[in-house]
């Protein structure tokens, strides 16, 4: 993993225990409330919320219009809220335009309905390149555009978080809004791949 | 200040890959406990104070940024606020780690907390300000093309570029200072568009496409 010469560096996993260690001796880090920190984002905070707003929005007009004009008042209506997601935008993408969200500086992402970042979103090719070949980047991701589809790439750079609304793909019209949600991915809703009908 | 984590449009990190499916949230169980490590510990600095998290994150050298991974930096970035506030001494985390592979080295004393002098004046981020903002939707602005001396999120890549104002997003604290508990500073915020060729350049190996990015007021300038 390292490509350092220091073969003195302590590896993270180690160091981690150690300064669980030592917050927990002088009673400043409490472990079960770590492990519920862990398991909450683990299991409740994830992309499933996201796939919940997108399918609502597939499925009921009026509240695919809310979300777009106030996609953080819309996505609490579903119970999402929390870090990370004090002001979300929602943005559609459509045969010809195409949103994809990157944090060039961290990797800003919004935890209430995604979760937390993926590797690659942390990864700095992806950082680094996406603002710059976008095109390039997402076809070696796996998505091809076409030429005549616009992008716009949205770098995270405040506390504004970026949701993409995908989007629904052809041959769904007779699916429910709970047929649809397991279909929308992680990957689009952040605009590196689009959602397919299976 | 340009730190190791302003990576947009820099060069040299090979080719991306198609994502993994199935990935979990943590790879490995310590990457769990450094990230609610670092969520509680930069409680027992000062607040949850994110801007100065991401400016311990940007001053790690390139293998505690780099090798390390995500979870590595949190880890260091934490340490680093930890020290600096004088609730664990340097070397602390080191020697404890030794420790717990049969090492038996001394570990240092701990020492008098020394916190920032700081403390929020609402939760989260946005603020309202007094003052109308400077700048309208549509009106074309400047990404100033010199950044202040300490941390800052406006990345270099559009430093000195033009583009044009898309939306007024709430006002918020200035990173700038927050990051240093100099004080919170609120200031409107925009959504800024650029074009491609205004930031790559207007060569035909420029790709066509449109970027926004959000910028503090304080970092833009009027064009004429």
């Amino acid at each position: 993993m390292s490509t350092s010469e220091n073969t003195d560096r302590i590896p993270p996993a180690l160091r981690t225990e150690a300064l669980e260690q030592l917050l927990t001796e002088r009673g400043l880090v409490d472990p079960n409330v770590m492990n519920k920190f862990i398991a909450n984002y683990e299991t409740n905070v994830g992309p499933l919320n996201g796939a919940k707003v997108v399918a609502k929005a597939w499925t009921d007009p009026e509240y695919k219009q809310r979300l777009l004009a106030d996609g953080t008042a819309a996505i609490k209506e579903l119970g999402f809220s929390g870090p990370q997601g004090e002001h979300i935008v929602v943005v559609e993408n459509t045969e010809t335009t195409h949103n994809v969200v990157v944090c060039t500086l961290c990797s800003c992402y919004p935890w209430p309905v995604l979760g937390l970042p993926p590797s690659w979103y942390k990864d700095p090719v992806y950082r680094a390149r996406v603002v710059k070949q976008p095109r390039r980047v997402l076809a070696e991701m796996g998505l091809e555009l076409a030429d005549d589809v616009q992008i716009t790439v949205r770098d995270s750079s405040s506390e504004v978080r970026w949701l993409v609304l995908p989007q629904r793909p052809a041959d769904t019209e007779d699916l429910t809004e709970e047929q649809l949600v397991p279909l929308v991915t992680r990957d689009a809703m952040v605009g590196v791949a689009k959602v397919h009908a299976s | 200040m340009d730190g190791i984590a302003d990576l947009g449009g820099t060069d040299g990190w090979g080719p991306a890959h198609p994502p993994p499916r199935d990935e979990p949230v943590f790879a490995e169980q310590w990457e769990g406990r450094s990230f609610a490590l670092t969520l509680l510990s930069m409680g027992r600095v000062s607040g949850q104070n994110l801007d100065a998290f991401r400016h311990a994150l940007e001053r790690q050298d390139r293998p505690a940024y780099f090798d390390d991974g995500y979870y590595g930096r949190w880890l260091n970035a934490s340490e680093l606020m930890l020290v600096e506030s004088a609730i664990l001494a340097p070397g602390a985390v080191d020697a404890r780690a030794r420790n717990l592979r049969g090492e038996g080295v001394k570990e240092p004393a701990v020492p008098e907390p020394n916190k920032p002098d700081y403390a929020a004046t609402g939760p989260g981020s946005l603020r309202t300000v007094d003052v109308e903002p400077a700048f309208e939707v549509g009106e074309r602005v400047r990404a100033r093309a010199t950044p202040s001396d300490g941390p800052t999120r406006l990345p270099a890549y559009v430093r000195g570029h033009t583009g044009v104002v898309e939306v007024i997003q709430p006002a918020a604290l200035l990173p700038d200072t927050h990051a240093v508990f100099q004080g919170e500073n609120a200031q409107h915020v925009y959504s800024v568009r650029f074009d491609s060729h205004e930031l790559w350049g207007a060569g035909p190996d420029t790709e066509p496409f449109t970027l926004t990015i959000e910028l503090f007021e304080s970092y833009l300038e009027k064009t004429a």
